[in-house]
């Protein structure tokens, strides 16, 4: 039987795609940004059944138990289906998000197929940097992609979070011509992602593309799960300076100009 | 707003609550004259309130367009002595205490003690109830196992509908002679009663007419001192109105106003009805004049809006009146829970809400005041603009309005045996309670601490707290072999605690109907003047007693503790749990991290705590609804706690939920604070699963940061919560949307947060004005956030 780990279920989410939404946080990614606020997802996948999740304690019953160890796909969609009539209230769903949902791959389509079963809306939260064909076999089963973009210049791109980001286009690409409905997301990391050459840079990209619903820009904000032990990483962290709101709502306007329709925020 | 209206609030801001001897004395003069002996005691009622009205200061404030105090200045507040004779000892605890204070001057003082107490004393109902209930009454009430609303406050619990603004006082007395005219005296053997009861509402009429007359003639003698020819046009304005309302019925929006304001001081000054008194549906009422009279040019918006904040400052003049003891604890507060109800349906099912639903709307957001309270229903007919809009008002933190679900209280009413256009013409007062607006009397009659009932089964009967056996001897914790045992153990501890109180009930509501009854109140709600009958002893259309339970979180986690630990997992026995409870977890902190922490518990959507929750509120349901009171009426439940949860959290020790002994309950049908940690869903997904419409209310406080509400995209998605859980059948829900940082900054610098307003548990309270216990424990209620 397939099973997987996550390593949280947050149920009322309002900021990951359209409505009420439950998001499943799925453990594993593939690319390391240093400014990550779910670090815990980087964690190697755990594959017994005797380890603890990362809250380590507790008897939340519908939340971190399921964090710990693994889960059956049909337990996470039990969960997830206990606020179908928040969903069908407000058009929302349940979003996979990480981490990187593609990383489980067969765990990520069973939960799909389940949802798909029960008409519950399904978004996927990706970075995009997964096998083309791994991706092309969900393309199908999700109603919404949110896909990130963070910096288009490869060279950067290795550097900041190490890989290229050539897989991560092509795959936009591709998941565009199929037809999917995406949405981009853009994290915007002070002074690296958010610079006008680089904005420049996802319009050029993005605007040709059929089916891109909403640019999403989402401001840096010092708010971490967890605490950041290592001194060197806490030093880069507090030298990110986020962006006023005026400073947004420009590089907004900037996307607007191109005809792109942009949020500010999940 | 404008310079007035930002006058007459501050004025109403500033205003220090006094305590005022007027009331008690004049009211001691009437019954010191000989008069009261000479008629029945429903005319000597009526002629005492005619009395009070003859005699007391007429107050007029500078500038104000709605006139009439209840006291002879702003905040000055009246004692009730024919109910509740205030000690010395009172009012100087009154006069002390940190939070809530009356001012008591010494001549007030002195009054008290030369007058008031040597003649009221043994005659006021509170001493004849203490001296009428039975022992066993009393050992439970002293054990904090229920409260008693009637020892202090009078029975109101009740809302206007809209019969002023048909009809004038005088077509309420033309109502009243024809009552008279057809009493049937040979086949009805009441009809000598029910013409007594019928010329009491008569003169109840007369003393009305008589206060705004007095009212008509200081506006006049006012209009000529004036030196300022507006305020004289003002005044002469006021007079005239003051002389048409109540006598006739209102022509337009400014009448009606003050016609209700008439209504309501005539209604507070007769007795201290709880809940004070309530126009109900006022967007409703008063839409018929909005309408003429922008029509006609008489009235523009922005009078109206001035007009409408003049008379929401008449509200915030009137404290609720000094309580003391466990009615104190019980609700302590200035505020006296009128609420004020827009939105809805009409009484033929159709969408209420209307243009001046969204104006009240803007008065209250501006006003900001602590009174009236106020309320939006919503219904599925209702625009989701109209629950964005309260929502807007909602964040910016200040606790009003509350939300509440049409459709389930319609459903609630109509279960209890009331027409359709009845139910829907209704709404929701005080807390959350729901009630047939203008026809019915739904008298709360006590908080019911159903935590404290697990104690005394715990130790078979035996309140640990003093060791003496108030229960019934339900059995040895060793001794029971399943949690179906204890529970049955349980619930007939419960069973018998219920018995004691209906019984009480019974014998409270006799001697109100006997000794105060209310011939002003009964004029205003049908039929009672159709049935010749007082509103305190059955007259009113619909007659329901509550007994609001206290603790559904608390309760329901005690019993998932007891099942799991005990039962389930066998980790410890009763006994051994018993033991550490009674040493309040001394040495076993282990224990109580388990019991708090490795412990299903109600509040996220886990449906192993969630069925004990449904279990005890079955319980609670059936051992009560239904039977009967004295009043022609039945006993309902409602679940709502005002500030009971934290008094009834004092009188019990540490339970098997991991609570330290003292400490405060849940309130409402809101988890235990803090312990539900799955978001605002799982909260309202655990709260629906009980049935909401076999209530009469059910308060349930959901606390949110700001920012969640910063966009209008948070809005949409809050507006589809509440939206969900109504349509689950929930009550009522309300936000607090107030940082805690914020609150531990108020907690540390009072004198800068004077005016913070926060939702404590069915309203809204000064936060620097509550308990450093209230005042943790609103900080400690989970924060809910969002991803």
């Amino acid at each position: 039987m397939t099973k997987g780990s996550i390593f949280d279920l947050k149920r009322f989410a309002i900021h990951d795609g359209p409505g009420i939404r439950t998001t499943v946080f799925m453990r594993g990614c593939p690319l390391d940004c240093w400014w990550c606020h779910n670090p815990e997802s980087r964690q190697p996948l755990i594959m017994d059944n005797t380890a603890t999740g990362n809250d380590g304690s507790t008897h939340r019953r519908s939340r971190t138990a399921l964090a710990d160890g693994l889960v059956a796909p049909e337990q996470v969609i039990e969960e997830v289906a206990r606020d179908i009539p928040y969903y069908d209230q407000s058009d929302g769903g349940v979003t996979f998000s990480g981490g990187e949902p593609l990383m489980q791959l067969d765990f990520l389509m069973k939960m799909l197929q389940l949802c798909r079963g029960r008409s519950i809306h399904t978004a996927v939260d990706t970075t995009g940097y997964a096998p083309s064909e791994e991706l092309g076999r969900i393309v199908d089963l999700v109603d919404l992609f949110l896909y990130d973009l963070k910096i288009m210049d490869d060279h950067a791109h290795e550097q900041e979070v190490g890989v290229s980001n050539r897989l991560i286009l092509d795959n936009l690409k591709m998941l565009t011509t199929r037809g999917a409905r995406v949405i981009i997301r853009v994290p915007l990391i002070p002074g690296i992602t958010d610079t006008n050459s680089n904005l420049d840079a996802i319009i050029e990209f993005v605007k040709p593309l059929p089916g891109i619903e909403e640019v999403s820009l989402l401001p840096y904000h010092r708010y971490f799960r967890h605490k950041v032990t290592d001194p060197e990483l806490a030093a880069k962290l507090a030298g990110l300076q986020p962006k006023t709101e005026a400073e947004v709502s420009a590089m907004s306007r900037r996307l607007e100009a191109h005809g792109l329709r942009v949020k500010i925020g999940g | 707003m404008n310079e007035r209206i930002r006058r007459l609030r501050q004025a109403s801001l500033n205003a220090v609550p006094t305590l005022s001897i007027e009331r008690a004395s004049l009211l001691t003069e009437f019954y010191t004259s000989g008069q009261a002996e000479r008629v029945s005691t429903p005319v000597a009622r009526a002629l005492a309130f005619k009395y009070l009205l003859q005699k007391k200061h007429v107050c007029i404030n500078d500038g104000e367009l709605i006139v009439g105090e209840r006291g002879e200045a702003p905040k000055a507040t009246p004692t009730y002595p024919e109910i509740c004779t205030h000690s010395l000892d009172d009012f100087t605890i009154l006069n002390d205490r940190p939070k809530i204070p009356f001012a008591v001057g010494d001549e007030v003082h002195q009054t008290q003690q030369d007058v008031i107490i040597p003649y009221w004393s043994g005659r006021s109902l509170r001493d004849r109830i203490f001296e009428a209930v039975d022992d066993e009454w009393k050992v439970a009430y002293r054990a904090g196992v229920f409260t008693e609303f009637l020892e202090q406050r009078a029975p109101g619990h009740t809302v206007l509908d809209d019969k002023i603004y048909r009809k004038g006082f005088m077509d309420f007395k033309a109502d009243l002679a024809a009552a008279v005219s057809g009493l049937d005296f040979q086949g009805d053997p009441e009809g000598p009663a029910k013409r007594d009861q019928l010329l009491a509402m008569a003169i109840a009429v007369d003393a009305l007419l008589g206060f705004a007359q007095r009212y008509a003639d200081k506006l006049v003698l006012l209009a000529q001192e004036t030196s300022d020819e507006n305020r004289r046009i003002e005044l002469e304005q006021m007079a005239q109105i003051c002389s048409r309302v109540p006598a006739q019925a209102p022509e337009t929006f400014w009448e009606a106003l003050q016609y209700y304001w008439f209504v309501h001081l005539g209604v507070i000054t007769e007795l201290n009805t709880w809940d004070s008194f309530n126009p109900g549906r006022l967007d409703q009422h008063l839409l018929p004049f909005y309408r003429r009279d922008i029509e006609s040019g008489r009235l523009t918006e922005e009078r109206a809006r001035e007009l409408l904040q003049s008379f929401w400052i008449k509200f915030n003049n009137q404290p609720a009146p000094p309580k003391v003891g466990v009615t104190a604890q019980e609700s302590n507060t200035y505020t006296d829970f009128c609420l004020i109800n827009l939105g809805g349906i009409t009484a033929t099912g159709e969408d209420a809400a209307n243009e001046l639903t969204y104006l009240i709307l803007d008065v209250i957001e501006e006003m900001r005041l602590l009174q009236p309270s106020s309320m939006v229903q919503f219904s599925k007919k209702n625009p989701d603009r109209l629950l964005k809009r309260a929502l807007e008002i909602i964040k910016t933190g200040y606790g009003q309005p509350s939300l509440f679900n049409t459709e389930a209280i319609v459903a609630e009413l109509v279960r209890q045996g009331k027409s359709v256009e009845d139910a829907r013409n209704g709404g929701a007062s005080g807390c959350v309670e729901a009630g047939a607006f203008g026809k019915e009397a739904y008298i709360l009659t006590g908080y019911f601490n159903l935590v404290k009932v697990l104690e005394i089964t715990l130790n078979s009967g035996v309140d640990p707290r003093t060791s003496e056996q108030i229960g019934v001897e339900s059995g040895d914790p060793a001794r029971f072999a399943s949690f179906d045992d204890f529970y049955a153990a349980f619930e007939k501890q419960l069973a018998h605690f219920i018995d004691i109180k209906i019984k009480g009930n019974a014998i409270i509501e006799r001697l109100w109907a006997a000794h105060l009854p209310a011939p002003f109140l009964s004029i205003l709600i049908d039929d009672c003047i159709a049935n010749g009958k007082d509103y305190n002893a059955g007259g009113a259309r619909y007659n329901s007693s509550y007994i609001q339970g206290v603790g559904l979180g608390s309760i329901t986690d005690c019993l998932s503790a007891v099942k799991y630990h005990v039962y389930d997992k066998g980790t410890m026995t009763l006994p051994q749990l018993v033991t550490v409870l009674r040493e309040d977890f001394a040495d076993h902190e282990s224990v109580q991290q388990s019991l708090l922490l490795d412990t299903p518990k109600y509040g996220n959507d886990d449906d192993y705590a969630d069925d004990l929750a449904c279990r005890v509120f079955e319980s609670y349901f059936r051992l009560i609804d239904g039977r009967p009171n004295t009043r022609g009426g039945h006993h309902r439940i409602n679940l709502l706690p005002t500030t009971c949860h934290i008094y009834f959290g004092n009188v019990v020790g540490a339970t098997p939920d991991g609570r330290a002994g003292g400490t405060p309950l849940s309130e409402g049908i809101s988890p235990v604070q803090g312990m539900d940690l799955c978001g605002p869903t799982a909260v309202l997904n655990s709260a629906a699963k009980i049935d909401h419409l076999r209530t009469g209310g059910t308060l349930l406080n959901q606390k949110f940061t700001p920012q969640l509400f910063s966009d209008s995209d948070g809005i949409e998605k809050l507006a589809h919560l509440v939206r969900t859980y109504f349509k689950m059948n929930g009550h009522h829900i309300q936000f607090n949307v107030v940082d805690a940082d914020t609150l531990r900054r108020a907690q540390e610098e009072p004198h800068k947060y004077r005016d913070l307003i926060v939702r404590v548990a069915g309203y809204s309270d000064y936060f620097v004005d509550l308990t450093d216990e209230l005042q943790n424990e609103i900080i400690r209620r989970t924060e809910q956030g969002a991803s």
